[in-house]
């Protein structure tokens, strides 16, 4: 019931309404809960509402933290030549 | 998919769970809920139980809001929709969750009933405004997630003042159903030594509301997205607070998740809704403080006021464990019904209906890891 994902904004309409596509499929959603939503903004739409903006900067952070999580095992298995 | 794939890198996801095996410290036993529905599905879908060290478990916990909500509502969502007036709206998920007498709402739309699956609350009141005639009812369910679309949609009929929309409202909140899970006084619990926390509901709430669950009970929590990478990192960030000795609110989802929440969402939740006093889960019991009702100053657009509903109890199919599946006393494969009378085309519990229900998940792809784990140890043997 909670599954959303992020999607991008490809054009903001009025009555604070917004068209996001993602992989050639585009719909039109409400953008009421958000401010200041800007086109190629990334949104988290769940049942029709984007309910949350993704920060990319911290979606970078993310990767990084879990390439660093990852380290100690890879090393070890470049050790065992796998 | 920007943004997705880069969070189902298999290699990587093996080499966290590598990083698992090596800090989990031999001889303790690590047991941890997932709190949603979302990442029950994503555990079992990716095979990350697979992946895991024998000695770091995973529960499966009761945040699917299609699963705990009570047959009795079910019910009375029916005995509206067959009234002849009324066009019933509701999201996909309700369709085959049983009610009373082998009754679902498929089926009483089958017999006549004017049941319209919707994908947004916009849908309704679209409906609303270009068929006058009808009454037509939202069946809102599901947790902060899906409440301020909700309210969005009470607010607007209002602004647009129509008098032919109203909302049978059954939004439940997570913090009190994971504070019964954790203050559980009975024997019949489950030991959890930390708890993966809700992704998308606390893009809405923020991480705030943990805090005080963290401190009263001594366990961890750590709010997860639901990517199979989010739920492996997050298992990692809760063996290192157990091993330090921790029991923090930590954020592995920070790139949607804030503290503070989406305050606009929750605005919109406090003025359209209020606390009920209590409200039954289907497994948890009645939990109070657990559930919104709309505001009195909206009693013109509920359902419950507008067509006086009483919900009537109605007890589960004796033989179903759905109880004890969402405690996480029971998994799925050990109620008697499992595979043989119950499945996804004809549920009889409510954790067979939807893909986030952990009888689901394990029917449509544990199952079959499980076989094969079977067969190969077999063959070893």
């Amino acid at each position: 019931m909670c599954l959303a994902i992020p999607i991008r904004v490809e054009e903001l309409l009025p009555d604070d309404m917004a068209r996001v596509s993602l992989s050639g499929v585009s719909k039109i959603v409400s953008i009421a809960l958000l401010e200041d939503v800007r086109l190629g903004d990334y949104l988290l739409i769940h049942v029709g509402y984007a309910l949350a903006r993704l920060d990319p900067d911290e979606a970078e952070r993310t990767l990084a933290m879990m390439r660093e999580a990852a380290v100690p095992a890879l090393v070890e298995m470049e050790a065992c030549g796998l | 998919m920007k943004h997705i794939d880069e969070y189902r890198d298999g290699k990587l996801a093996r080499s966290i769970a590598d990083t698992i095996a090596a800090e989990a410290v031999r001889g303790r036993h690590y047991q941890f809920m997932e709190f949603c529905g979302g990442h029950t599905h994503a555990i079992s879908r990716y095979g990350i139980e697979d992946l895991l060290p024998p000695n770091v478990q995973m529960v499966h916990g009761p945040g699917c809001p299609v699963c705990v909500l009570p047959m009795g509502r079910i019910d009375d969502a029916i005995r509206l929709a067959t009234r002849p007036e009324v066009t019933l709206c509701t999201y996909a998920d309700l369709m085959r969750v049983p009610a009373s007498a082998g009754a679902n709402l498929l089926k009483a739309k089958a017999a006549g009933a004017d049941i319209r699956m919707v994908y947004s609350t916009l849908d309704a009141i679209r409906i609303a405004e270009t068929e006058p005639d009808r009454e037509v009812v939202f069946f809102a369910i599901g947790f902060e997630t899906t409440t301020p679309p909700t309210a969005v949609a009470i607010r607007l009929a209002r602004k647009k003042r129509l008098s032919n929309f109203s909302v049978f409202c059954n939004h439940v909140l997570t913090p009190p159903a994971i504070r019964a899970i954790l203050d559980s006084p009975d024997a019949r619990t489950v030991r959890v030594d930390g708890l993966v926390g809700p992704a998308h509901v606390s893009t809405v709430t923020g991480t705030k509301p943990y805090v005080s669950l963290t401190d009263e009970f001594s366990k961890p929590i750590v709010v997860a997205g639901f990517e199979p990478l989010d739920v492996v990192q997050a298992i990692l960030m809760l063996v290192r607070q157990i091993n330090e000795g921790r029991h923090d609110v930590e954020n592995q989802y920070f790139r949607l998740v804030t503290a503070g929440g989406n305050l606009i969402a929750q605005r919109e939740m406090a003025d359209i809704f209020e606390l009920r006093p209590s409200f039954e889960w289907r497994g948890l019991g009645e939990l109070p403080m657990s559930a919104l009702r709309l505001r009195q100053a909206y009693a013109d657009l509920d359902a419950e006021r507008r067509f006086s509903i009483e919900t009537i109890p109605a007890a589960d199919n004796p033989a179903c464990e759905c109880g004890d599946v969402l405690r996480g006393l029971k998994k799925p494969a050990e109620c008697k019904l499992f595979g043989t009378l119950c499945s996804p085309e004809t549920p009889m519990g409510s954790c067979m209906v939807s893909p986030e229900g952990a009888c689901a998940a394990h029917w449509t792809y544990g199952r079959f890891r499980a076989n094969a784990k079977a067969v190969a140890e077999k063959a070893v043997a």
